[in-house]
């Protein structure tokens, strides 16, 4: 098993013919997963990197039956292509796009609970699990298969730590980059869960970042819900207040959204902290030989 | 984040059909002698700064003026004034009132619940900061639905108005969450929402309109406010770039490995100076451009700090060897560079020869950064 993509994942790849979609259309194929659409409105009919292309998503789900989306259509069109997807009745879509206003991934979001319409990111890597299915813009390189879960808001800083996790001989069971802006679709706590229920996740590393206190609610979550070891890092230390650092959603606004509230509440709620990225790889071994898993 | 000036703010809740006083925006003693002259706004008058900052209360950055000798030297007194960091360039002048209440309304988002949500107290006029939560009334609002009347009858009783200022709240409500909407604000306040002559009045406005949603506004484009100059030619270039306190220059791809260099420097004692993510990039003149950016920032040294997973490293070296030609010899820096990930060797090999450090461990590469900068005989500050 792995969380919310598997070998049976099937890919439309909204925006499929603007560079950045048939690049990561011609990655996802390499990683082994089946996208066996794509849509471009006006491009139906023509094929990229092997894939066909349709008008709407409607179409490509009734011709391929795919049942993921992952959208790379500049923001200033995400939401009417999200709501194309959600109308077309896919449970999962994937926003990788960046600079979404927030007052659209509103509307979005509202909209997909209505639809019963999972939502990963915006501004966002997407999901792997090796040896079955990637929907999104993650490395293939960093992946291995293995028994450890990783949920993220940032992206690079995550390659960095799954590689390092593939490099000291473990592997992943699922990656989830949750994206970072300040409202995202979905979050630690919603994704916590998935982990919690996989069989094949034996621990899980967390990676947050300033801004907000959705670390701090996930720190709830692990506290009275979670039963596997945590490792968790968090970004952003550092940080002065009231700047915005890189992501929409990386601001310490009015004392709140700190590192060092969201590393107090993680401790407190039992996770390892690791101090720099670099250590998480060797306290992951040291958790899961803790957990009597290696 | 684009936060507006008052006046500007002022002109949104009018158009959306929020009450505010009658003021006029001056920039020169000659300005306002004319705004007395025409009637535009009638004497005694308010004068107000036009700056983002907070507190200008206390701070001397609104005063009142009887007569118009009284506003001209209050004009003189304040235009170029510095408040807060701030040069005050525009002065908004309004009747004085006699207020009778002070309310505080505000709508802003609410991250967790994905929502709006609205704040709303009977005692306005103080910072939110400093009020207590039982005094605060806290709506959420979904935004297929706006506010409802059960919802305006809660404000109302948080408020407790007599009439007419009772019947005019649920309208002005609506022309808040108007306001929010329609102009894609990440925050409108009104502190303080007040009662004069028995009516609403917004005395104060603070909005703050969202970046990303700049594609619907470009009524907004010019408005730089918070950024410093270099911040705003990166803006323009799709670079993410913070200028902060101290000296080293951070340039890594992604907003989260940037932080988490920032925060490997720090912990080894290094303090530093510029942000600069260069993003998802593998585009060589991306990269030169935001060598040539952090070269204008003058810092001490430089730390790059690059995984390839999307971006090849070999790409990200080329760029960078091409921009160090390219910087001026008064603004060259010392460049100490950490590169793991795609094509790893070869980037590296690549800036070997062009006479750059390039390691592969952080640790050890954030540590000699730090060395770098001690050894420097006077580091010059980051502007």
């Amino acid at each position: 098993m792995s969380v919310l993509v598997d070998a049976d994942t099937r890919v439309v790849v909204q925006g499929i013919t603007g560079h950045q979609g048939t690049a990561h259309t011609v990655q996802m194929k390499a990683f082994g997963t089946q996208v066996v659409a794509g849509v471009t409105p006006g491009k139906g009919g023509s094929v990229v990197e092997g894939v066909p292309v349709f008008d709407s998503v409607a179409e490509a789900v009734e011709k391929t039956g795919a049942n993921v989306s992952v959208i790379f259509v500049p923001a200033p069109f995400a939401k009417d292509a999200f709501i194309e997807a959600a109308d077309a009745g896919l449970p999962l879509v994937v926003i990788v796009t960046e600079h979404i206003p927030f007052h659209d991934m509103l509307t979005m979001y509202h909209y997909g609970r209505l639809r019963g319409v999972r939502i990963i990111g915006p501004n966002c890597p997407g999901i792997g699990a090796p040896g079955k299915a990637k929907v999104g813009i993650i490395p293939n390189v960093v992946f291995r298969p293995g028994r450890v879960g990783v949920i993220s808001r940032s992206g690079t800083l995550t390659y960095e730590i799954v590689n390092g996790i593939k490099e000291i001989g473990l592997g992943q069971s699922t990656c989830i980059g949750l994206g970072g802006d300040p409202v995202v679709g979905t979050s630690f706590v919603d994704a916590l869960p998935f982990f919690e229920q996989d069989p094949d996740t034996d621990l899980l590393v967390l990676v947050g970042e300033i801004g907000g206190t959705a670390e701090e609610e996930a720190a709830e979550y692990l506290r009275h819900h979670f039963t596997k070891p945590v490792v968790a890092y968090i970004a952003g230390r550092s940080a002065p207040p009231g700047k915005r650092m890189g992501h929409a959603g990386a601001i310490i606004a009015r004392g709140r959204g700190t590192a060092q509230s969201k590393l107090a509440a993680l401790q407190t709620a039992g996770a390892t902290v690791a101090e720099f990225p670099y250590d998480v790889p060797s306290l992951v071994v040291q958790g899961l030989r803790e957990a009597g898993r290696r | 984040m684009v936060k507006l000036a008052e006046w500007r703010g002022k002109e949104i809740f009018r158009r959306c059909g929020i009450p505010v006083p009658t003021g006029v925006v001056v920039r020169s003693v000659e300005e306002a002698d004319g705004a007395v002259r025409s009637a535009a706004v009638a004497l005694p008058v308010v004068v107000k700064a036009q700056v983002l900052a907070g507190g200008r209360g206390k701070g001397g950055a609104v005063r009142f003026a009887a007569s118009s000798e009284e506003l001209r030297s209050v004009v003189v007194g304040m235009l170029g004034m510095e408040f807060k960091g701030e040069t005050v360039k525009e002065l908004l002048l309004e009747p004085k009132v006699v207020v009778g209440r002070e309310l505080y309304l505000s709508i802003a988002l609410d991250r967790t619940a994905r929502l709006p949500v609205l704040l709303a107290s009977g005692q306005g006029g103080v910072e939110i900061e400093s009020m207590a939560d039982d005094q605060l009334v806290h709506l959420p609002i979904h935004p297929f639905v706006g506010l409802t009347a059960y919802e305006k009858r809660r404000v109302g009783g948080a408020f407790a108005l007599s009439t007419p200022a009772s019947t005019e709240l649920g309208r002005l409500l609506d022309a808040v969450w108007k306001a929010f909407q329609a102009e894609d604000a990440e925050l409108v306040e009104i502190n303080p929402l007040a009662v004069v002559d028995g009516h609403l009045v917004a005395l104060d406005a603070k909005v703050i309109i969202e970046d990303d949603a700049g594609f619907r506004h470009p009524e907004y484009a010019d408005l730089r406010d918070d950024r410093t100059p270099l911040e705003e030619i990166a803006r323009e270039k799709g670079i993410a770039f913070v200028q902060l306190d101290g000296d080293i220059g951070v340039i890594a791809n992604g907003a989260g490995l940037t932080m988490a260099t920032l925060d490997v420097l720090g912990q080894f004692g290094g303090r530093p100076g510029v942000f600069l993510d260069l993003g998802g990039t593998d585009d060589p003149a991306k990269v030169t451009e935001a060598a040539l950016l952090m070269a204008k920032a003058h810092p001490s040294v430089v730390f790059l700090n690059i995984f390839g997973g999307v971006t090849r490293c070999d790409t990200v070296a080329r760029g960078l060897v091409a921009a160090m030609t390219l910087v001026p010899e008064s603004d060259r820096f010392p460049l100490i560079a950490r590169i793991r990930g795609n094509n790893e060797e070869e980037g590296r090999a690549i800036l070997h020869s062009a006479g750059i450090t390039a390691l592969s461990d952080l640790k050890a590469s954030a540590q000699a950064v730090v060395a770098a900068e001690a050894s420097r005989p006077s580091a010059r500050s980051a502007t």
